[in-house]
This record gives C-alpha cells, sequence and structure tokens, in this order.
C-alpha cells in the first residue's frame, strides 16, 4: 500500500476559524456547562477536544468545564474481522454522567461505527440525559449507519478510496486536513 | 511497541519475547479501568466460545478465568475431570477434539501432567491458553506477577527478587523465574535444599540457602507455598521447622531496614510461608495480584482471539 498527498483542504488559519465557530455553537447551546461534560473520542478526538476546552475557557470565560477521554477499542464491532489486533488507549472519565449532557467529540466522522461504539461505551458511566456529537469533519456520503453530527466544522464530500487526516501540531507538526487518495497495491 | 503477539497459543512464558509481555502488560492496563467501572463489562469477544478444561482443583485461576472471559462478553463452558468422561479412558485428545466439534474457538487448560498444554496444541487445531500444567509453567500467573511489580516498581530491570519456598514443585517458580528474566531483573531462589532443582544455574538463577540473608538482598520476595500434594516423600523435617527457617514474619521484617514487596500466588498455607501478623499487615500486594489477574487474563485472552 502507498499513501500519495492529494490536496490540503483546510489550513491552520482556516481550522482556527472553525474551532472558534464550534466553541460559539456549544456555549450557546451549553451556557456554563453546570450540566455538560466534553468527552473526546480517543485516540484523535482527544487534542480536538482539548482545543475545544481551551477555547471555551479562554475566550467564553466558562470555568471548571468536565473533560474526559474514552477508549472505544473494546467496544468496536470489527474485532477479529480485520486481519489486525486493536490497540486499546487510556480512558479517563474521572465524574459520573449520569442525568448529564455529554458532548462526544471526533475529528472525522465517517462511516458512523466508531460513534455507535462510543454509545455503547458511554452506558458504562452512567445514563446521560443526553448525547450530542461534535465532528469536526463530516464525510457526509460515507455512512454506514444512521448517525449525524450536532455540530459539525465542515462536510466533505469524497469517496471510498479517499481518506481524511485531520493533522495537528502537538503531534503532527501542523494544523491541517488532508484529503488522500488511499491507493491499494 | 508491537500490537499483535508473536505467539498464537500461550504455552508458557519461555515462549513469550519482552515486547509480547509488554503488550499484555499495555492491554491489561486499559483492562483494569474497565474493571474498575460501576458496568465491567465489553462486548470484544461476544462471538467467542471458550471452553475451560480444568483437570486439576482451582480456585482462584478457575474464577479468575471464567470473570475475565465473562468481563469479555465470550460464551463460557466449564469442564472438570471428576464429572467427566475421562474416568471413563477417553484420552486428552479425544476429549478436547470432541469439545472442540462443538464449534469452541479457544481451551483454557490446567492440567496436573508437566507438559499437557503443549502436547495439546501439537496435536488440536485450538488456541490454548496455559492454566497451569503440572510443575511446569503457570504463565497467567507470572503475567500478573511481573505486571503488579511492574505497577509498584515501574520496571523489573535490575530489580533484585528472590523466591522463596517449594521451587522444585512449584509451576509458578519457573514461570516467574522466565519472566522476572525477561524483564531485567536479578533473581535469587531461597529454601530448603531438597527443594531446589538440580538445574537451577542453568536457568541463570543463584540459590542463596540463607532466609535472612536473600531478605537483606532483595527488594522483593515472592513467597510459594510448600505444595504437599506433589511431593512423593517430605522433603523437610517438619513444618514447624521450614516456617521457622524460611516462613516470613513481622519479626524477620522489622529487623530489614528497608521497605520490600511480599507477594504470594495463593493459596496461603497460613503460619508457614507467611505468618498473619505479615498477611494481614496489608504490606503485601497479594489481592492486588489477584485483581490483576482478571486483567492480565482478559489481556491475554483478547490479544489471542484476534488472532483467530
Amino acid at each position: 500500500m502507498s499513501v500519495d498527498l492529494n490536496k490540503k483542504i483546510l489550513d491552520a488559519s482556516k481550522l482556527y476559524l472553525i474551532l472558534n465557530r464550534l466553541a460559539s455553537q456549544l456555549f450557546e447551546n451549553h451556557n456554563d456547562f453546570s450540566n455538560t461534560v466534553l468527552i473526546g473520542i480517543q485516540p484523535r478526538g482527544k487534542i480536538l477536544s482539548k482545543k475545544i476546552k481551551y477555547l471555551l475557557e479562554s475566550i467564553h470565560d466558562i470555568k471548571d468545564i468536565k473533560l474526559g477521554f474514552l477508549d472505544i477499542t473494546f467496544f468496536r464491532d470489527d474485532f477479529g474481522r480485520e486481519n489486525k489486533v486493536l490497540n486499546a488507549n487510556k480512558t479517563s472519565i474521572d465524574f459520573s454522567i449520569e442525568n448529564m449532557t455529554v458532548v462526544l467529540i471526533d475529528d472525522v466522522l465517517y462511516t458512523g461505527r466508531s460513534v455507535t461504539a462510543a454509545l455503547s461505551a458511554l452506558q458504562s458511566f452512567g445514563r446521560p440525559a443526553r448525547v450530542e456529537l461534535l465532528s469536526l469533519i463530516d464525510r457526509r456520503f460515507s455512512r454506514h449507519l444512521p448517525i449525524q453530527p450536532d455540530y459539525c466544522g465542515c462536510q466533505v464530500d469524497s469517496i471510498n478510496n479517499q481518506r481524511v487526516t485531520v493533522k495537528w501540531k502537538e503531534i503532527d507538526g501542523e494544523d491541517s486536513v488532508y484529503l488522500y487518495i488511499k491507493n491499494d497495491k | 511497541m508491537i500490537n499483535k503477539l508473536s505467539i498464537s497459543n500461550l504455552l508458557g512464558i519461555k515462549y513469550l519475547n519482552e515486547d509480547d509481555i509488554y503488550l499484555i502488560f499495555e492491554t491489561a492496563r486499559n483492562f483494569k479501568e474497565v474493571i474498575n467501572r460501576k458496568i465491567k463489562k465489553v462486548p470484544s469477544l461476544r462471538d467467542i466460545t471458550i471452553a475451560n478444561l480444568f483437570f486439576e482443583n482451582s480456585t482462584r485461576t478457575k474464577i479468575s478465568f471464567e470473570l475475565a472471559q465473562k468481563r469479555l462478553s465470550a460464551d463460557v463452558v466449564n469442564f472438570s475431570s471428576s464429572s467427566s468422561s475421562i474416568s471413563k479412558g477417553e484420552t486428552l485428545a479425544d476429549t478436547v477434539n470432541n469439545i472442540l466439534s462443538m464449534k469452541v474457538d479457544m481451551v483454557v487448560m490446567r492440567h496436573p501432567s508437566p507438559g499437557a498444554s503443549v502436547f495439546l496444541a501439537n496435536n488440536i487445531d485450538s488456541c490454548i491458553v496455559n492454566a497451569g500444567d503440572g510443575c511446569h509453567e503457570h504463565p497467567t500467573q507470572a503475567l500478573l506477577d511481573s505486571f503488579t511489580l511492574v505497577e509498584n516498581l515501574g520496571d523489573l530491570n535490575g530489580k533484585k527478587i528472590v523466591i522463596v519456598g517449594d521451587i522444585l514443585h512449584s509451576r509458578v517458580a519457573l514461570s516467574n523465574i522466565f519472566a522476572f528474566k525477561k524483564l531485567g531483573a536479578e533473581v535469587k531462589v531461597c529454601g530448603p535444599k531438597s527443594l531446589i532443582p538440580k538445574y537451577i544455574n542453568k536457568l541463570g538463577v543463584d540459590f542463596e540457602p540463607n532466609f535472612e540473608l536473600a531478605l537483606n538482598w532483595c527488594d522483593v520476595a515472592s513467597m510459594l507455598r510448600i505444595q504437599n500434594e506433589r511431593m512423593i516423600q517430605s522433603c523437610f523435617p517438619s513444618t514447624r521447622e521450614y516456617a521457622k527457617e524460611f516462613g516470613l514474619n513481622k519479626k524477620k521484617l522489622l529487623k530489614l531496614n528497608k521497605e520490600i514487596i511480599i507477594t504470594h500466588p495463593g493459596p496461603i498455607n497460613r503460619g508457614v510461608e507467611l505468618s498473619s501478623d505479615v498477611i494481614d499487615s496489608g504490606k503485601t500486594v497479594i489481592l492486588d495480584q489477584v485483581e490483576n489477574g482478571v486483567a492480565i487474563r482478559m489481556a491475554v485472552m483478547y490479544l489471542l482471539a484476534s488472532r483467530l
């Protein structure tokens, strides 16, 4: 398999604008976040959720937003079906989600299977009053399941052999979003 | 870090490499978080069926494996030799083949004969997990012991571990020696000479006959149970004398000018290898070992099942 760099669809400045808009939309709906918690889906939703929390705290001056990270590996529906082992990441949710509004945060919404797994995994931590989904990128024509985001940064129309990758400065050296063509040889 | 075990059966620590052990630890760490949740179950192995074949008595290991399987949502069938057709003369391979023909994906087996799991792996087309075979190996126990020590010490590199007691009849001792050495620890054994195997030096392990010197040397004392059921004849004059020489009590601990970690795989002969004042002092990690046992077994079965 070889992966060719194809197209940068978002650069750092556009990404920053989108993150600001998403934070403002969350602020509009959740006010002081006293009944709302943010949960980033491991691994790629972790950094996005931290950035959203930072923007809510710094721009909208909200204090003590609860942020947790949820690993969905053990809840995935492709265990043993693909020729790969699913390695887990750390889950850290040190608060109750009982009767809270949970905002699930992930970078790319593709088939919807990760979000379904996240909804199953979430049940281990209590019964939330409501669950919302924030996704930076929505690959809207690729869904396998009836899952839609409540907050969407950018919609990308892509075909199945394309991949969307969100890069973050902290781990990848730049803030950007790329559309790749994946060639299986 | 690797993302796949190099083995397709867990027959012994001897067959694992260091990367395998760390992958199991990393996965177990995540499962430990899972089993401390309010809802302790994950659906990973929901279409996997596991048979627990226990040809020898077990309390802890059997419960631990079964809990681990149930926490992973696997279907479980249990078998014990006392109520089976083994007593009618059926061979081990035939018994297991019959069970496998009922579409079982994985076999967890404890057997009194050393090498039984290796024999089975050579003759059966299924995934085998050794839950203890005679005096040979008990790999999941060694993994949970090492995992508990890594949690307490950070890593085992250069750490000094003494294994005390019935080394000759203990499968835990052999598996622990392999595991501790693969993780970089220095290992000594201590106990009556009659309970030390002659080949011990070939494993890269020194024999220290003096328990007091061994305690002064070590960071970790891994105490073992005297396995009376495996002894053909008594290997020491009396239990009382054994307890006096090689039993760990509060008095011996107070004489040390340092803190050491005390482990025991259970079941404990109270007053023989460990005195009650040590067991109940809260200074041992015995119950941590039991908790970690479930997480380690979940990790092992999860990683092996992903290769099916």
